[in-house]
């Protein structure tokens, strides 16, 4: 505060500090409120996690630190490397299917003339359902067996799948049960975009003589560029970190082929009762995530986008 | 606001969190103090806290519950129990979080496959001191009573016990042509049974095993002990599973999985998907125990009369199951000789709170369940198993041939470092469900080198 008052052109008239702070009391407050939310459920937790990455606890008796023991025996795990694989794997798979589908799912609701309501509707279905039930309604689909996925490719007289027992396609199971559970919000963000893109950048590229492709291509995407590069690293931060999937799907099988990092982060604390391990899996995730945002930005605003 | 002034805000609140985070980490637990000994009155005052009352969910059991706390506490003036409810009684999410905000109960409740885990990472009191105020201790079960021991010194107390059985579908039986009364007692009887159900039609399935979620290597161990095999070695400190033993449990699942299809094509079992498909009906056999039938009856649908429990195939071992109680840490001496007394008094005497056989059965409970074996073929024992039969609600036969073989049966405990174990085999059952060219010497031998590092750091 001394430095700022000593600035001369910058000196304030006495009382001009109280009569700003009674001014934006409101928002201050408000600013109050907010920060403490984040310091206790989302600051506190990191710096918590961040500290138990480093301890041996037991929640009774103080943490005693152990250096980098935690780190040592989560790398030496046989399960850290296939969790490492098919988290990047899942991740990668969940762009390529998770990111594209809803994009031109809400393209095609934002061409539509008639019901687009009720279609957005229809599609933003999914994501009202607790997780738990859309993956049981899965399990029931992906059933080797009974399952509607292997009905429905019997009547195409095509050969059924054992779609989560084995290990070539349990993980793309995963990623299409993500991807459909998760639908709804992408679209409706999209389509929000797309509904804010001028009608006559289309109806001159129409008089042009642009088709349908050449619109997306040469309109859409440009115009929707900024919402799709920050849907992006949504999607890429939101998938690394998946969980729910294969903890109510597979647990982790068969073989390893879905066990992910968030999973076996929960394993170790949970199961093997090492929170210190769950907690070294927990930063380098974070670490991981961190690194590759503020590339990611970087590039984005070197770009100037 | 100026960035920087916000920083410093922003940085503060940071530290602020962090102080309160150290102080809580670093806080000595109050059972520092009360360890040592308090010099409290006999007859002083003391409360304590006691988790598992049945929820409100379950009105019969929980009157019963609150019923033997009244009469207790009019026993024992001087002690309080504050009855905690919950269900399930344990989840490992809460287990830790309690623990780690101060908030589990003085005596907690425990599955024995959470009991060695609990007592290595030393968050249960040692109770050694106070123990011989039980008196029904002298005719327990020692290898039931080992559950909670390390070395010498006692964790806990059991309150269910059972050895791990073969859980069958009579209805089933009937159908496929088989005998209900005469459960299969080889594995080539499963074998053949399995088959036979599995001829039923499609969707019934003649034998379930688990594969995920840790739950397929609690299986195998299960298995690898009714043929005499063992996890670890005597000492602790390799594994000992492949072996011939071993590779028997995987070689038995090979063949009923992808020779005699008879265990469907659906696999990634864990727990309540197996109760599920006994609860419908369209499952024949899994490795289970009474607990199993319950669980079935209670939550998934299933009729007592539909089913029973045989003897775990050709086995002389079991891993043992059941619960039990333990005290926190920070529990004071007084509370718990307090909670042995309630201990003693709900779940440890012969017709008295879970053995009052009679008034279970006067409140419409299923009775007759072989879940309780704590005193084997003592006089206690005895009494209870009596008593039992005497108001039995449940078909008893049904599960005649799971106590004679129990009766032959030699408790063994999980091994250390459970639970890690139980992730590595499951990648081997895993693979043998759902591979048909999976090799069992190459699965096993894997196994066996990830059990050796994980064993080799825990010694």
């Amino acid at each position: 505060m001394t430095t700022m008052t000593a600035r001369g052109p910058q000196r304030r008239a006495p009382g001009a500090v109280r009569r700003g702070l009674r001014r934006n009391l409101t928002a201050y407050g408000f600013l109050c409120g907010a920060l403490i939310c984040f310091a206790f459920f989302s600051w506190y937790p990191m710096v918590r996690e961040f500290l138990l990455s480093f301890q041996k606890t037991n929640f009774v008796g103080p943490p005693e630190y152990v250096g980098l023991d935690n780190f040592q025996t989560v790398i030496e795990d046989s399960a850290f490397a296939p969790a490492w694989i098919n988290t990047a794997m899942f991740s990668g798979l969940a762009l390529i299917v998770g990111y594209a589908v809803p994009f031109v799912a809400a393209i095609v609701l934002n061409e539509l003339r008639h019901a687009r309501a009720y279609l957005r509707f229809v599609v933003y279905l999914p994501v009202m359902l607790p997780p738990a039930v859309a993956v049981l309604l899965f399990k029931w689909f992906y059933d080797p067996g009974a399952g509607l996925f292997n009905q429905i490719l019997g009547l195409a007289h095509l050969p059924a799948l054992s779609w989560l027992d084995s290990t070539s396609t349990a993980l793309i199971s995963l990623v299409i049960v993500s991807t459909w559970m998760n639908l709804g919000t992408g679209t409706l963000i999209y389509l929000a975009a797309l509904q804010s893109i001028p009608s006559e950048l289309y109806e001159a590229a129409e008089l042009d003589g642009a088709g349908l492709f050449k619109r997306v291509w040469h309109v859409t995407i440009p115009q929707t560029k900024l919402i799709l590069l920050v849907m992006l690293l949504l999607q890429i931060v939101a998938t690394m970190q998946v969980f729910i999937e294969p903890y109510l799907l597979t647990g982790g099988g068969p073989e390893n082929a879905t066990v992910t990092v968030a999973y076996l982060m929960y394993q170790y604390a949970f199961s093997f009762g090492n929170f210190g391990g769950g907690g070294a899996l927990g930063l380098m995730l974070m670490l991981v995530l961190m690194v590759f945002s503020a590339v990611y930005l970087r590039v984005s605003r070197d770009n100037q986008i | 606001m100026k960035p920087r002034n916000l920083a410093i805000l922003l940085s503060a609140g940071l530290a602020l969190a962090a102080a309160g985070c150290g102080s809580g980490a670093g806080s000595t637990p109050d059972a520092t103090k009360s360890s040592q000994g308090s010099a409290a009155p006999a007859n002083a005052p003391v409360s304590i806290s006691v988790g598992c009352q049945p929820p409100k969910s379950n009105p019969k059991e929980r009157s019963e519950w609150d019923a033997d706390v009244a009469s207790f506490q009019k026993l024992h003036p001087n002690i309080t129990i504050v009855s905690k409810d919950a269900f399930p009684c344990i989840v490992p999410e809460t287990f830790q979080a309690k623990l780690a905000g101060g908030e589990m109960e003085d005596m907690f409740y425990v599955y024995y496959t959470d009991v060695r885990k609990i007592i290595a990472s030393g968050q249960a009191a040692d109770i050694s001191p106070y123990i011989n105020s039980v008196t029904t201790l002298k005719d327990m079960r020692p290898d039931v009573l080992s559950i909670f021991k390390d070395g010498d010194k006692v964790y806990g107390l059991p309150r269910t016990n059972y050895s791990t059985g073969l859980v069958y579908n009579r209805k089933l039986f009937t159908q496929a042509g088989l005998n209900p009364d005469a459960p299969p007692t080889t594995w080539a009887d499963v074998q053949a049974a399995a088959k036979k159900i599995a001829a039923l039609g499609p969707g019934y399935v003649g034998y379930g095993e688990y594969s995920a979620g840790n739950t397929g290597g609690w299986h195998f161990t299960s298995a690898l002990y009714g043929r005499g095999g063992s996890m670890v070695s005597d000492d602790g400190k390799t594994a000992a599973f492949n072996s011939p033993e071993g590779k028997a449990v995987l070689e038995n699942l090979k063949t009923m999985r992808w020779t005699d299809n008879s265990m469907g094509t659906k696999q990634l079992h864990r727990w309540e998907d197996l109760m599920r498909m006994m609860g419908s009906g369209k499952l024949g056999m899994m490795i289970g125990a009474p607990d199993v039938v319950q669980a079935v009856n209670n939550d998934f649908k299933g009729k007592f009369d539909d089913y029973g429990v045989a003897g775990l195939p050709e086995a002389k071992f079991s891993l043992s199951g059941g619960d039990g109680y333990m005290f926190n840490p920070k529990a004071s001496p007084e509370q718990i000789k307090a909670g042995l007394l309630w201990l003693e008094y709900r779940f440890l005497t012969p017709a008295q709170g879970q053995f009052n056989y009679e008034r279970a059965k006067a409140d419409g409970l299923p009775v007759g369940l072989p879940t309780t074996d704590l005193y084997g073929t003592t006089a206690p024992g005895v009494k209870m198993n009596d008593t039992r039969k005497q108001f039995a609600t449940v078909p008893v036969e049904h599960f005649q041939s799971y106590v004679d073989a129990a009766a032959n049966v030699q408790f063994k405990l999980e091994p250390p470092k459970a639970q890690e174990l139980y992730a590595i085999l499951d990648t081997a059952m895993s693979a043998v469900l759902t591979r048909q060219d999976a090799n069992i010497d190459q699965l096993l031998s894997d196994a066996e080198k990830k059990a050796n590092n994980v064993l080799a750091k825990s010694s």
